[in-house]
């Protein structure tokens, strides 16, 4: 539905994205994921039709965002990042306005307006000045213009910033719903709500792909180990050492815990289970087993291996907040 | 029609915004006050001639209430009217909402006869709210409507001109102030052009005085309808309308 092949943008000088190529296929959901400053908005302006690449080619539902702009104009809803909304327009006319210059009819227009104020959940609010409005509302009222067409490609820059976690969950779901007849890329900040959300992921840093492709997937190929965390009470390097001994187990390390008992973490080759071979370890040598757990590896150690290297401290800090700061 | 589409958003912007009611109450105020010291003079100059008959021949309401009249409120527009224009684009820009108006499928030229037209609007029914005054003075005395009818017509070429010229200045900045300013700039010197055609001579001078705004108007309240005048506004219109449609399509290939 979307395929972006070898796209670059350059700002005089500065090249904002280099040679980006990706594809997504119809009825996905896709998380597009950078740092700030990675290149996802001039991404997604550039399939908007909102401004021209330098060169390399886009396509969106089989139509040149450049050469065939207006058949993609026709088939897209486009939430820009910051939600720009005319401040002195109530919300129905305003999304009324959205829906007739998209080429609604008038009675249908009537019966879309409503059922996406319904949908976004601003129906309680269509009377009010959107410049009145709280963040919150800003942004389902933009999320709101941009599905009023009913569109076969959204491009959501951002859509929960800014919203309380009800907002969020409320919005996310609405998102979801929107899966199998409609394609999403969407773009943000919050790991975790893309693998909420999300097919798959493209992650971008510095203007350039650098991973791409189902969650999962990308998972075992960036960790293709499992890991365990174990608690045990008994002689620590006896513990290390005998763990180590067990089929599978590739490496047995300290983990710090705050009481007395020893943990530790152990890394599996994928696909083996050794937690009943440490169980039954224990027993035998009479240690107290006090906690043995599966430590799933999520999209945000992806992102941070591919994204920030090894000095990620820093950054995974930012990342995982709900809003970090610009 | 995505133009109407647009035109009643601008129209709906200007209306629930102050804009237009400020515009629409200063634009009267002031011409009201040009219409009362006009027509208070010219009522002075009748009582007078009422005891000097040799100073009524040339008295004349319609040439000497009308004419002037029309002069004022040009030069009232010329400073009222790049406030109308100046948030067209700039405001768009500034916003940010641009980016979404313009990743909608309409095509630029469509935004922008949207937008003029509702401008143009604007302008007409500010214009038409001056009908008050020969109203007024048909009440006492007897006008010939040619005149004033070309008068109109004079009025909305040059307001059509004026907005033309705001709007391709709004295209180029996300500033207002800076739109504003380049729009009152602009005119004000193709106002001024003609007054040194005097002192120019020749075929400069000529030049200089067929470039004027305000000299193509004077005919107009005169009751002259000269395709001259006519074509100059219709072509300088098109002209800012099509420059303006270029700076609009220049950011689709600017790569």
């Amino acid at each position: 539905m979307i395929e972006v092949d070898r796209l670059t943008k350059n700002y005089g000088l500065v090249a904002a994205i280099r040679d980006v190529s990706f594809s997504v296929a119809p009825g996905q959901i896709v998380g597009f994921l950078g740092p700030n400053g990675a290149g996802k908005s001039t991404t997604m302006r550039i399939l908007a039709c909102f401004m021209p690449a330098s060169s390399g080619v886009a396509k969106v539902a089989g139509f040149d965002v450049f050469g065939q702009s207006m058949e993609v104009r026709r088939r897209i809803g486009y939430l820009p990042e910051n939600v720009p909304l005319y401040t002195d327009m109530r919300v129905a006319p305003y999304l009324d306005f959205v829906a007739e210059v998209k080429g609604i009819g008038r009675s249908e227009r009537r019966r879309r307006v409503a059922d996406v104020m319904d949908r976004c959940l601003v129906a309680d609010v269509q009377n009010r000045l959107i410049g009145k409005l709280s963040k919150g509302f800003r942004q389902r009222v933009g999320l709101a213009q941009a599905i009023v067409s009913d569109p076969e490609v959204l491009i959501l820059d951002e859509p929960t910033i800014g919203l309380d976690p009800k907002q969020i969950t409320e919005i996310r779901s609405l998102i979801k719903s929107l899966a199998g007849q409609h394609t999403v890329i969407l773009s943000t900040h919050i790991l975790p709500e893309v693998s909420m959300v999300c097919d798959a992921v493209i992650i971008i840093n510095k203007g350039a792909v650098v991973a791409q492709g189902p969650i999962d997937t990308l998972v075992e190929q960036f960790f293709p180990t499992s890991r365990l965390e174990v608690e045990i009470v008994g002689p620590s390097p006896a513990v290390r050492e005998r763990i180590g001994t067990i089929p599978g187990v590739l490496s047995v390390q300290d983990h710090p815990a705050a009481n007395g008992a020893g943990r530790y973490m152990v890394e599996a080759a994928r696909g083996r289970d050794v937690r009943a071979q440490i169980f039954q370890l224990a027993a035998q040598q009479r240690w107290e087993l006090l906690e043995l757990k599966r430590v799933g590896l999520t999209l945000e150690e992806v992102f941070i291996r591919v994204v920030a290297g090894e000095e990620s401290t820093e950054i995974s800090a930012e990342t995982t907040a709900e809003e970090p700061t610009p | 029609m995505k133009i109407w589409a647009i035109f009643k958003k601008e129209m709906r912007l200007y209306f629930t915004s102050p804009v237009a009611w400020v515009v629409f109450t200063i634009f009267l105020l002031i011409a009201g006050y040009f219409f009362y010291s006009i027509f208070a003079f010219y009522t002075l100059a009748s009582m007078q001639s009422a005891m000097n008959p040799q100073m009524g021949r040339d008295l004349n309401v319609t040439d000497s209430v009308m004419r002037p009249l029309f002069s004022n409120i040009s030069v009232i527009l010329l400073l009222l009217m790049p406030l109308v224009t100046m948030r067209l684009f700039a405001e768009e820009r500034r916003a940010g909402t641009i980016e979404l108006l313009l990743t909608y499928p309409v095509r630029d030229g469509a935004v922008l006869a949207g937008k003029y037209l509702a401008a143009l609007a604007l302008y007409a029914i500010m214009i038409a709210l001056t009908l008050l005054y020969p109203a007024i003075v048909v009440y006492f005395a007897r006008l010939e409507w040619g005149p004033i009818l070309t008068g109109y017509l004079g009025l909305l070429l040059m307001g059509a001109t004026f907005i033309a010229v705001g709007v391709f200045a709004s295209s180029l900045t996300e500033n207002q102030i800076v739109a504003a300013i380049t729009t009152f700039g602009v005119l004000l010197i193709f106002w001024i052009l003609g007054w040194s055609a005097d002192y120019a001579g020749g075929t400069a001078g000529k030049v200089l005085q067929f470039l004027s705004l305000l000299e193509h108007n004077d005919s107009f309240s005169k009751g002259v309808l000269d395709t001259k005048d006519v074509l100059y506004y219709l072509n300088f219109t098109l002209l800012a309308l099509f420059l303006t449609l270029r700076s609009l399509e220049a950011r689709r290939w600017k790569g």
